[in-house]
Parts: structure tokens; C-alpha cells; sequence
């Protein structure tokens, strides 16, 4: 079995005007020195997979396919053996 | 010309796209429940508005993959002339029938009000009945109308015409004033290359008649109706 985290965040070339707007709350309570925020997705996936390459294909599937559009997001994951 | 107006779980528009279409305009029309496939007594497909899925992952995404689709994209591919409203339009793109993706309003509010919408092209199936440069006022009711892509995915849409509508002001003007959500160069609707795919945020099935504030929304499907006829003619 296998735990994938796979985060999912506009492209650096897309606007993101919830970050931007999280970004200036942070500012108003004080966080004065945020450079920069991006707001994403987070998902937990486990995967009843024993071979970490064809879990790995298909959490690359799962992402493609469905959780990021590559349109305007992308994507990076963590995939690691569980219980 | 028969209308299909396919309904996901969520959407809203498909009554007002059918009164429009079947009540105003006299043409024949049927609700399609999005598990169904047989389409093909179908001339016309509408997505209509609403929020598919409760909008869940991204607007449209979830959608998508419902078994009618791949009808619709057999449809559209056979040059069936099919049009997506607001939530349609997110389905549209996320299918990849019409290029880009529809992201959160630029000021993150909901907007619900009247637009101008300046048509770009008149010599396609969706505007055959207007003039090149006509302005339209349609509603439009929506948080994620904000058209994006890659600059390269945007200088093709500009230089192939597949821009068919834009804000702008009631003279005619596209400005950063007219932009009600951010969308790259104030774009309200598109065409696919083929010209038989549009997209657009702006609800034309919610200005049917003038009773309800106006009815320049006819203009798109009688367009439609006008080009079927010519084809059955020529």
C-alpha cells in the first residue's frame, strides 16, 4: 500500500487572486514581511499498489487526467509505503 | 431545429434554456440526463448553467466524464453544432473541446448583473443573424468567468478568429472598466477552430424577452436556427 500527497497550484504564469487576497489579510494581521503566497490543493490518496513504479504511474494518471488541469495548474507528489 | 439540453446533477439553466429555445423561439426541445448517450435525434447540444457536481475539484472537471460526453464530443467532432453557457463553458474547456480554462473572478466576488457584449465575428453559425460589432446585453451570473491560458494558447485564439464575444461598454469599447471578472482581453466567448463549439459565461437564455429586461440573447440560437435551415437548403 502506498500514501501519495499530491499538491496541485496554479502555474507560476497564472493569476491567482485568492493568493493574492490571502496574501494582503496576512498583511492587515500584521505578517508584514510575506513576499509572495500561492494557494493550491492538497490530496491524500492511498493506493493499494505493492510496486512503487505502477503506483507511481498512476498517481501521475490520477493527476493528468483529473486533479491538476495543465492548462493552467501543475502538479509534484510524495509516495511513500504505508500499512 | 431540436435542441438537447443536457442536465448534470447541479445544473440550474436547463428550464430557462428550454423556455428560450421551445417557448420563445418555437423550436423543439428535450432535457437530457447527463447517463444518457443516444443523442442522435438531437440538431443542436446546449450545456446550460449551473454548477455541475457542486463545482468540486474545478468548475466543470467532475462533469466531464459523465457518459454523455462522450457523445457530445462525437457530436461536436461530426461538426453538430454545440454551445456551452457559463458552467457549459467550464465543461466545454475542461473536456478540451474549446482551448483554455475558466478560473475565480479576478476580485474573487460573484457577479450577477447585465453586460454588454460585443460580437467579433458575424460569419459563424452562432452570429450568422447580427452584425459585426452589434453589442448585446445579456446577463451574466457567475464567480469563475475568468478566462486564462498561455500566452501561446491566447495569440492562437486572437490570430484564428475564435474570439466571438467581449465585454464592453454601451458604445462599443473593451476596457479594463468593461472586464466584469479579469478574462484575458475582456473575452466573454469563444469558438472552437471548426467554428461549430462556443463557450461563453454570459447567460443568453436569461434574456429571452423584453419582459425580463431584454431578449438580445435570441440572437445566438436563431443564428443557429438560420444556419440549420441553410444547410437543410443547400
Amino acid at each position: 500500500m502506498f500514501l501519495a500527497r499530491i499538491r496541485v497550484s496554479l502555474k507560476p504564469t497564472v493569476n491567482d487572486p485568492q493568493g493574492k487576497t490571502i496574501a494582503q489579510a496576512l498583511g492587515r494581521l500584521g505578517f508584514d514581511t510575506i513576499d509572495s503566497l500561492r494557494a493550491g490543493k492538497y490530496f491524500e490518496v492511498r493506493i493499494d499498489e505493492y510496486d512503487r513504479a505502477a503506483a507511481e504511474k498512476k498517481v501521475q494518471a490520477m493527476c493528468t487526467q483529473l486533479l491538476a488541469n495543465p492548462v493552467i495548474e501543475r502538479f509534484d507528489f510524495d509516495l511513500d509505503p504505508v500499512s | 431545429m431540436k435542441f438537447g439540453i443536457v442536465v448534470f446533477p447541479g445544473t440550474w439553466s436547463e428550464r430557462d434554456t428550454q423556455y428560450a429555445v421551445q417557448d420563445v423561439l418555437g423550436q423543439p426541445a428535450r432535457l437530457i440526463w447527463h447517463k444518457e448517450t443516444d443523442i442522435s435525434d438531437c440538431d443542436a447540444i446546449v450545456l446550460p448553467g449551473g454548477f455541475s457536481y457542486g463545482d468540486y475539484l474545478r468548475c466543470g472537471a467532475i462533469a466531464r466524464f459523465s457518459p454523455i460526453m462522450e457523445s457530445v464530443r462525437e457530436f461536436a467532432g461530426r461538426g453538430g453544432p454545440v454551445i456551452g453557457i457559463c458552467n457549459g463553458f467550464q465543461v466545454l474547456c475542461e473536456a478540451g473541446l474549446l482551448p483554455g480554462a475558466l478560473v475565480r473572478n479576478e476580485h474573487l466576488e460573484f457577479r450577477c448583473e447585465w453586460v454588454n457584449l460585443r460580437i467579433e465575428r458575424a460569419d459563424t453559425i452562432f452570429t450568422n443573424t447580427a452584425a459585426k460589432g452589434q453589442l448585446l446585453r445579456v446577463p451574466i451570473s457567475h464567480g469563475e468567468g475568468n478566462w486564462q491560458s498561455d500566452s501561446e494558447t491566447v495569440r492562437r485564439v486572437e490570430d484564428n478568429g475564435q474570439v466571438l464575444l467581449r465585454y464592453a461598454d454601451a458604445s462599443g469599447n473593451v476596457s479594463e472598466a468593461t472586464n466584469p471578472n479579469g478574462s484575458t482581453n475582456g473575452i466573454a466567448g469563444i469558438i472552437n477552430e471548426r467554428g461549430n463549439v462556443l463557450g461563453l459565461m454570459p447567460h443568453p437564455e436569461k434574456a429571452c424577452e423584453t419582459l425580463i429586461g431584454g431578449a438580445d440573447g435570441n440572437v445566438l440560437f436563431e443564428s443557429m436556427m438560420r444556419s440549420a435551415t441553410a444547410a437543410i437548403r443547400s
